[in-house]
């Protein structure tokens, strides 16, 4: 029995070698990585590598095979990564400044030569940052202030990025968009400038909203006078002489007859007065 | 080997009994022979002490989980066994027994936890073999092959992620065309329409959408005067804009995502300048109130003039009828009242000089102010 345990024992450290041997050789690639494999530090071939529209499920990931101890597999991201650019101040050509954030994606492309000039995607970012940071600044620097906020309508947002990418291709990166994420004015007189800009602008257009607002009452009124008169003329224009004579007897009550207003008035007639006619006995 | 332990002795005992026997020490020898198979099952521990030199006194216990040998060893010695099968499970090999099937229902538990998968009704699921892409699984119960082959990665692609930006309160001030300053904050809605391309595409999409939006929010407004970012058809319009770029920018990602709505929570002047913005708010108060006065006082103004129209073409449709008569009956009617209420002085002009007492009338004016004001 004890013979046999050695047996097994010879054949379980076989086995177990045999795993082990296996294990070494065998290399999992998944979807998100594309790997580059060294023989001796020398790149030999690419594992999974990105090809553009190429459906998942039919690239080259999963699992492959290297020869042990021999060859060492370096693992590279596939996906879209991303450089922030540390937030900085852009002068336009009108001498506004403006404190702007971008980012800038970006993908390894070529792998062999990642591995070759940055060795990791972390490292390439470090190297894109600084690019990425002065080409946006070269580009934006030739811009009016206006121009600057609207940067996405231009050109310039494609130049940045063209640039960007040129530079990206010695590290095997292709930078796939450059994005203004944030563009403020800085602290200091310019933003205190543009708080008190806004300030009398705003003022202004209160004084505004209140004059337009007298002038819109005037013009309600005015129209409303109109209408009254044409009312007016329109009704009393068909007898003149009677309107004359009804308005003036309306008139002399309101004046004389009036109970609220205090005062009495003295009339004095003369004998001849038209009231006084049957007075007379004419 | 028990048999044997028992016929001995009773061998022994009977060849010491027996007449023909040769002599206790011959019966003696025999019985000091057969003490080594009678010691047989003590000594048995004895031999395998020194092959086993990690084995512990106190009992065979620990050993049995000590290695593979003696994992096996104790099953072929329990199948020899027989009866001793079932009393040892009890008591010393406790390790031993329950090592296997805690073994056991662990790796159901692993095959079942690996294999078997439940996935809600807004889930889908990423099956990964070997690292390499194979299907994606929706909704219920699906069957995958163990952990290290395959994988699943399950993720809720119906419900509506929600992203406030800025997370904080804190004032975050963008610029408009106008350069205007406008403290705006928004909520973004999306979820996953492509779990693929999300799984597989960045590394990072969650942030990917929020930087997305901030570059997106950032061009909308820029692009839209201060009054038309705080009105309100302003702001519907920079959200659908919002939404739209999004959409494009994270579709040329082939992200994967899609992207349900922007909404603008809140647009407030920076805090410096709220006075200002303020003064416009009441401007616009007063302005709305002169109008609405002017409104009323131009209603009540044409109501008179319809009024007092109507009036006069009533009347004067009845004087048409009677002119002198109607003419002379409002006359006399009207200078009834008016003298009525005055004092009234009729002066036979020919040869008499009239004495009018002005002051007098004066002063009984003032008199009568005075009463009335009292």
């Amino acid at each position: 029995m004890l013979d046999r345990l050695q047996e097994q024992k010879g054949t379980l450290i076989a086995i177990g070698a045999a795993a082990l041997a296996v294990l070494a050789s065998v290399v999992v690639v998944p979807e998100t990585e594309q790997g580059v494999i060294l023989r001796l530090g020398e790149p030999v071939r690419v594992i999974n590598r990105f090809v553009p529209g190429a459906d998942f499920g039919n690239t080259g990931a999963g699992i492959t095979w290297r020869i042990p101890f021999f060859e060492t597999l370096q693992r590279i991201d596939k996906r879209m990564l991303s450089v922030a650019m540390e937030r900085q101040q852009v002068l336009s050509t009108d001498q506004q400044p403006l404190e702007v954030d971008a980012y800038a994606r970006f993908r390894i492309i070529d792998p062999v030569r990642m591995v070759k000039s940055a060795g990791t995607t972390a490292r390439v970012e470090e190297q894109l940052q600084p690019i990425l940071s002065s080409v946006l600044r070269q580009e934006l620097g030739k811009r009016s202030f206006q121009s600057l906020l609207t940067a996405e309508r231009g050109q310039a947002m494609r130049n940045i990025r063209d640039g960007l990418d040129r530079e990206a291709r010695e590290y095997g990166a292709q930078v796939i968009d450059v994005r203004i994420k944030r563009a403020d004015l800085p602290e200091g007189p310019s933003l205190d400038s543009a708080f008190a800009r806004l300030t009398s602008q705003k003022e202004q257009e209160a004084a505004t909203i209140v004059a337009q607002g007298q002038r819109n009452a005037q013009y309600i009124r005015a129209d409303a006078q109109a209408q009254s008169a044409k009312i007016y003329a329109d009704s009393f224009g068909k007898d003149p002489k009677f309107y004359d004579f009804y308005r003036g007897m309306q008139s002399y009550i309101v004046t004389f007859a009036n109970g609220k207003q205090s005062g009495r008035s003295t009339i004095i007639l003369s004998p001849d007065n038209d009231y006084l006619r049957q007075f007379r006995g004419k | 080997m028990f048999s044997d332990v028992i016929a001995r002795p009773w061998l022994a005992m009977t060849g010491r009994k027996s007449p023909w026997g040769s002599g206790d020490s011959g019966n003696s020898a025999e019985s000091a022979e057969e003490g080594v198979p009678e010691g047989d099952a003590p000594a048995g521990e004895a031999p395998k002490g020194p092959r086993n030199p990690w084995l512990p006194p106190e009992g065979e216990g620990p050993r049995r989980s000590a290695s593979m040998d003696d994992i096996l060893r104790p099953r072929q010695r329990k199948g020899g066994g027989g009866g001793f099968g079932l009393p040892p499970l009890p008591q010393r090999p406790d390790g031993r027994s329950w090592t296997g099937p805690v073994i056991a229902v662990l790796a159901l538990l692993w095959l079942g936890f690996s294999t078997t998968h439940v996935l809600g009704s807004n889930e889908q699921g990423i099956v990964t073999t070997f690292g390499k892409y194979t299907r994606t699984v929706g909704s219920g119960v699906s069957l995958t092959l163990p952990w290290p082959i395959e994988k699943m990665k399950v993720e809720d692609v119906t419900s509506i992620k929600r992203d406030l930006i800025p997370e904080d309160e804190g004032e975050k001030l963008m610029i408009t065309s106008d350069r205007g300053l406008v403290d705006i904050s928004y909520l973004v809605r999306w979820n996953i329409k492509d779990l693929k391309l999300y799984t597989f595409q960045l590394n990072d999409p969650h942030d990917t959408v929020k930087e997305v939006a901030e570059a997106a929010m950032r061009a909308a407004v820029a692009e839209v005067p201060l009054n038309g970012v705080m009105g309100g058809s302003g702001r519907a319009q920079i959200e659908q804009r919002v939404r739209e770029r999004m959409q494009a920018i994270l579709d040329a990602y082939r992200s994967g995502v899609k992207i349900q709505g922007v909404d603008i929570k809140k647009t407030d002047p920076p805090q410096k300048v709220k006075e200002a913005f303020q003064k416009v708010t009441v401007a616009q108060q007063n302005a709305q109130q002169d109008v609405y006065n002017a409104q009323q006082w131009a209603q009540q103004l044409v109501n008179q003039a319809e009024g007092n129209a109507a009036e006069f073409n009533k009347v004067y449709e009845q004087y048409k009828l009677s002119p002198e008569v109607t003419r002379r009956r409002i006359y006399y009617e009207t200078m009834e009242r008016v003298l009525t209420n005055n004092d009234k002085v009729i002066v036979e002009a020919n040869g008499v000089t009239p004495y009018l007492p002005l002051p007098e009338v004066r002063r009984a004016e003032k008199a009568e102010a005075a009463q009335g004001g009292q």
